[in-house]
């Protein structure tokens, strides 16, 4: 009876163990079919045309006839655009918030309320940050409820609570007694924060920076209230700009042979980006605490 | 953090003047930082509510349970949609939860040493591919299998539950739950495989000089520890899935009806913003939809809370947590 219990537990161990290697299959599998497809569709259409021309016409080929390949260029140019005017606002924004929290917070109520916050804030869908912004661009002035500044201004939302939370994270990690040391020495608390605690931190910010630009730049839903994409590349700020995710769904959903096969090289662009921004961010955080701790 | 320094260094007057202003001025900078993040969350619900006063006077709480939304006929009801985005994310969780927990267990705990690092990094690389890519391969890809493949197949063995009617199409609540949960279990298993790494050896040690087998250690020492890192991703999963909208608009189908199968168009309240935002049918569809936005915002802060409470007391209830 004894015997039969404890294999009884082994086997049902084992057959755990296989059932936990399974579920990894089954999850690489679908996830390794995205990347797949992205990287040999997408991987078709990269070349000099795809990073310099514009939208091409829409056409599904006819036996004996080509169809223009066409670019993403001026999707790219509203993508950084916007993505300038979010950083812009966001990283000093969020930066600000995470000093104050720790810097002149520590164990105060409010200091809680700013972390709460920006939880809070990092769970808001990024289409109903577009509705927000929409909602009070309208209210202040309706001809740029529908731009690149607004668009911008949406995408912020989305990086500003990353932002905040991971500078947070990092100060926090600073140790108290660089602080006494530094300010011992007489340095006034904000070079302090700056000049000293920042700096420490400052690969920690940093990666949250990448994370929140990568996690913004591949966002269409707050940009399809705001701004809606468009066809042509930087106009002015109050004009509606082209914005590579956007592009990506309306080709997605157009019955177009090229503009699907474009929509495909544009998720390619969009996951080559975040990976680079993912092994920067990586590789800079790797260096910098190598250089800091080898003095 | 009080430091008063007892023997100040020896400065000019100037000096210690312009410090001492430096420090008004950061203060005051990063303290509008902090009131920047907060007033944000508060302007938040202000504005949409603000927005949403024309249908919040005329419907009052009906919105909240009518069961219909004809913007022509003058009737907005938010259900369908609420239905939606509760049903799509709960069965995307359905799906992605044991699969991202048996994910996490075997990178951590079963997998080979070599194997560990490199795919936990590869899986936290997804959970940073953009939402759209998902959404977009299971429109070309999933959707003709689903259609073709899974769900004859799930009609013909479980047709009589009930929740498999209809005639598959494949562009249906099925397959925006089944993107929803392949865009959630990367950030999921990412967030629980980082807590159950981090559980100390001497736990395991202690399970397994008890006799404990692989599970039983992995069951009664491992997952307990983690607990704390398993809600918080989790919770962050839920709140992607149910703030999700590029995905799921272009695999659901996008009726505005409460759905009746698993095999029924639907529509979430992400996609009927999606949809709806910029073709309203009259100028009353506008507050309508943003009072549907205001809708989904809470749902999504109630998430968020909810999480955070499960967490605090897991914290104080002893088990050393990992926030």
């Amino acid at each position: 009876m004894k015997f039969d219990r404890a294999l009884r537990r082994k086997i049902f161990s084992h057959s755990m163990t296989v059932l936990s290697g399974l579920a990894i299959v089954a999850i690489l599998v679908p996830l390794a079919a995205v990347i797949y497809e992205a990287a040999v569709l997408g991987g078709s259409v990269f070349n000099v045309a795809f990073f310099t021309q514009g939208i091409p016409y829409p056409c599904s080929p006819h036996p004996g006839a080509t169809c223009q390949q066409g670019g993403i260029a001026p999707a790219i140019q509203g993508s950084f655009i916007m993505m300038g005017i979010a950083s812009l606002i966001s990283v000093p924004l969020g930066i600000g918030a995470a000093i104050f929290a720790v810097e002149y917070g520590a164990h105060r109520p409010w200091a809680r309320a700013i972390g709460m916050a920006a939880d809070v804030l990092a769970g808001v869908p990024a289409i109903v940050a577009g509705v927000f912004i929409y909602a009070l661009l309208v209210i202040y002035d309706p001809t740029i409820s529908f731009s690149a500044l607004a668009g911008g201004l949406a995408l912020s939302i989305i990086m500003v609570p990353i932002v905040t939370r991971t500078t947070e994270e990092a100060l926090r990690v600073v140790p108290n007694s660089v602080r006494e040391a530094a300010l011992a020495l007489g340095i006034s608390r904000w070079k302090t924060s700056i000049r000293i605690v920042l700096v420490a931190a400052l690969p920690g910010v940093l990666t949250g920076v990448l994370l929140a630009f990568a996690r913004a730049l591949g966002d269409a839903a707050a940009l399809l209230i705001v701004d809606g994409g468009g066809l042509y590349g930087f106009r002015g700020f109050n004009q509606q700009v082209a914005a590579v995710p956007i592009w990506m769904f309306t080709f997605a959903t157009s019955p177009y042979k090229n503009w699907v096969t474009l929509a495909w090289g544009a998720g390619l662009f969009l996951i080559l980006l975040v990976l680079a921004l993912s092994v920067v961010s990586r590789l800079v955080l790797d260096r910098m605490t190598k250089k800091m701790r080898g003095g | 953090m009080s430091l008063g320094n007892p023997f100040p260094p020896p400065a000019s007057r100037a000096r210690l003047r312009a410090a001492k202003w430096g420090d008004r001025i950061f203060l005051v900078l990063t303290g509008l930082g902090a009131a920047g993040v907060i007033g944000l969350l508060v302007a938040f619900v202000a504005v949409l509510y603000y927005k949403a006063q024309p249908t919040i006077k005329l419907l009052g709480f009906s919105f909240l349970y009518t069961q219909i939304w004809n913007p022509t006929g003058g009737v907005y009801g938010v259900v369908p949609f609420a239905v939606g985005t509760l049903l799509t994310s709960g069965l995307a969780l359905l799906i992605a939860v044991p699969l991202s927990l048996g994910a996490a267990i075997f990178l951590t705990q079963q997998a080979p040493q070599w194997m560990r690092r490199p795919v936990g990094q590869v899986i936290e690389l997804l959970a940073s591919v953009p939402s759209i890519i998902y959404g977009f391969w299971g429109l070309i890809v999933l959707v003709p299998i689903m259609r073709v493949d899974v769900e004859p197949l799930l009609k013909e063995y479980l047709g009589w539950t009930g929740w498999f009617g209809g005639t598959p199409i494949g562009l249906d609540v099925l397959t925006a739950s089944v993107v929803l949960s392949i865009m959630a279990i990367p950030t999921i298993t990412a967030v629980s495989r980082d807590s159950m790494a981090a559980v100390p050896l001497s736990q395991k040690e202690a399970a397994i000089s008890l006799g404990a087998t692989d599970w039983e250690v992995t069951r009664r020492a491992v997952v307990p520890y983690a607990r704390s890192g398993i809600v918080a991703g989790v919770t962050l999963g839920l709140g992607r899935a149910l703030g999700e909208t590029m995905a799921v608009t272009l695999v659901i189908g996008n009726k505005s009806a409460i759905p009746t199968s698993l095999f029924s168009q639907g529509q979430t309240i992400t996609s009927l913003l999606a949809n709806d935002f910029f073709e309203q049918a009259t100028p009353l569809e506008l507050p309508a939809l943003i009072e549907a936005a205001l809708v989904l915002l809470v749902i999504t802060l109630a998430v968020t809370i909810i999480g955070r409470v499960i967490l605090a007391r897991f914290q104080r209830s002893g088990t050393a947590g990992l926030e």
